[in-house]
């Protein structure tokens, strides 16, 4: 099994914060997936232009290759303007159709004030669901007073991340046994 | 119908088409050489003919896991190791070739086939050509359609008079050899989604329409929208003809013709697109509604002629070599067409 985080902005620190906390987590609790976590602010990555995503270059192409290859994703989103950042949308825009198709995905949204909380359910979820992702229903949402210094110091959120962690590797390998016992009753 | 060779009364026309992928084969992980894979295509076409079937067509593909990127080249060949077949491009990327140089070719092998050469003309669905070509993605639209009618207007005028945005002027220019009849069925290739659909009608361009999978019904709507545009652009589209195109497998039963054919598909695409083919989908290719032709050789003829009450088409093309089918297994299918499948289509489809 493979585990994809992907911290979705360039700027800021607070989502990347709460993704190493994430993909540690993840590591500790599973130490024989393979993880990787990808910062969007480490890779220069161009505008989707509406080619095939094999058709792109350098870290356009690893990243959107890294993130078809995964099993499943764990998705850390900031919210600007009351919705996804850019920069996030234009990873789905790169994907082909139905990209998250037999994948799982998790997410937590960082942000800077509690009536942002519905966002990822009416800006991210729709998209993963039009993409195919299974979704992990519960989803972590952090403030700005949960962060001193580049921690996190509420343990509601700690607790709240095992949880999604958890959450995240358990759908996936049930999903994918429900999807192997399937496949077997088609014979061919 | 005349004008692109097609005679109704004759029955639907069935062919095969390769996109001239060249992929492992699943089951023992090997690949033949790219030599190979050219010489069992030409092979193809030859037994393809010996079977009765009305056409071949070759397919232009600038990546990894191809081998005729040269597809007119090959085509050359094929003009000359058969007689009566009807030969053509699926599709030739018109977008990053210069349409003098591609109508010089065609043209070439049609004189070569003695009159059995026709262009299918696409935009793409992989992009590779554009860099390694020496073009500019943002292009994609206005390329395509300037030089697809560029390519149209040498068909109609021997002498021509150009100027575009894409490709140097042409004063005066006659473009030489001419085809055999001075002319030659060019068609536009269509991915299967009613929008592209209706630029071919409005042009009162004839139709290649590829398709995966799904409901035929749905396709029909691209069929219709072609039709309703062409009535729009004043074109008669009873004078238009339409060839659809996909995946075609015959086993002694339809489970078989799946558990054949699957490992192929599933392979090949997530080598040459990064995503397999879903099972629960593929599964559903069986049904008398799916437009995948795939099953035992009775369920493809009734698939293949309600697909022709469907969508009054003129030809049906199949691709059954995707994914490193062994050759063995083309063999048997060529038999299966010719021996039950084709003559059933024409009794049925034929006008008495």
């Amino acid at each position: 099994m493979k585990v994809v985080g992907l911290s979705g902005s360039i700027v800021g620190s607070k989502t990347r914060t709460a993704m190493d906390y994430t993909i540690e987590k993840l590591k500790e609790k599973y130490p024989d997936i393979e993880t990787e976590l990808i910062d969007l602010a480490d890779y220069d990555i161009q505008f989707s232009d509406g080619r095939h995503y094999l058709d792109y270059e350098g870290d356009t192409k690893y990243v959107t290759q890294t993130v078809m290859e995964a099993d499943a994703l764990i998705i850390g989103t900031p919210i600007f303007q009351s919705s996804i950042p850019a920069t996030l949308k234009n990873i789905f825009d790169l994907l082909p159709v139905n990209a998250f198709r037999d994948k799982v995905v998790g997410m937590l949204a960082t942000a800077g004030s509690p009536k942002h909380y519905l966002i990822v359910e009416q800006h991210l979820k729709p998209i993963l669901g039009y993409m195919k992702a299974q979704i992990v229903q519960t989803y972590v949402f952090i403030e700005e007073e949960d962060f001193y210094q580049k921690e996190i110091v509420n343990h509601d959120v700690l607790f709240r991340i095992e949880r999604l962690v958890e959450d995240t590797f358990v759908l996936t390998e049930t999903y994918q046994k429900v999807r192997e016992a399937e496949e077997a009753k088609y014979d061919f | 119908m005349e004008k692109y060779r097609i005679n109704p009364s004759k029955g639907l026309e069935l062919g095969l088409y390769t996109l001239g992928d060249h992929l492992p084969n699943p089951h023992t992980g090997e690949r033949i050489s790219a030599q190979q894979r050219l010489n069992e295509i030409i092979e193809l076409a030859q037994l393809a003919e010996q079977a009765g079937l009305d056409f071949f067509s070759v397919g232009e593909s600038h990546q990894d896991f191809f081998t005729t990127q040269a597809h007119s080249v090959v085509l050359g060949a094929l003009a000359q190791a058969t007689d009566k077949i009807k030969i053509a491009s699926s599709s030739t990327i018109i977008s990053t070739l210069d349409p003098v140089r591609v109508y010089e070719d065609f043209a070439t092998i049609d004189l070569i086939s003695d009159g059995r050469t026709e262009i299918v003309a696409g935009r793409a669905s992989r992009v590779g050509n554009f860099e390694l070509l020496g073009y500019d993605l943002r292009d994609y639209e206005g390329l395509f359609e300037e030089k697809f009618d560029l390519l149209r207007q040498i068909n109609e005028e021997e002498v021509i008079n150009w100027s575009g945005e894409y490709r140097a002027p042409l004063r005066n220019a006659r473009i030489l050899p001419r085809p055999k009849e001075g002319w030659m069925p060019i068609w536009r290739a269509v991915g299967g989604s009613p929008g592209s659909a209706r630029k071919a009608g409005y042009a009162g361009v004839p139709m290649f329409m590829a398709h995966l999978g799904g409901p035929a019904s749905v396709f029909k709507r691209t069929i219709d929208a072609y039709r309703d545009a062409a009535r729009q652009g004043g074109h008669d589209p009873a004078e238009l003809p339409i060839a659809t195109a996909g995946f075609f497998y015959a086993a002694e039963t339809s489970q078989q013709a799946l558990r054949d054919l699957y490992p192929h598909i599933n392979e090949g695409m997530k080598r040459t697109n990064g995503q397999g083919f879903p099972k629960q989908h593929f599964a559903q290719g069986v049904d008398p509604h799916n437009i995948m032709n795939i099953g035992s050789p009775q369920e493809i003829i009734e698939k293949i002629l309600y697909q022709h009450e469907l969508f009054g088409h003129q030809r049906y093309i199949a691709q059954m070599d995707f994914g490193g089918m062994p050759f063995d297994r083309l063999k048997k299918n060529i038999d299966i067409i010719g021996a039950e499948i084709l003559p059933a289509i024409k009794k049925y489809t034929a006008q008495k």
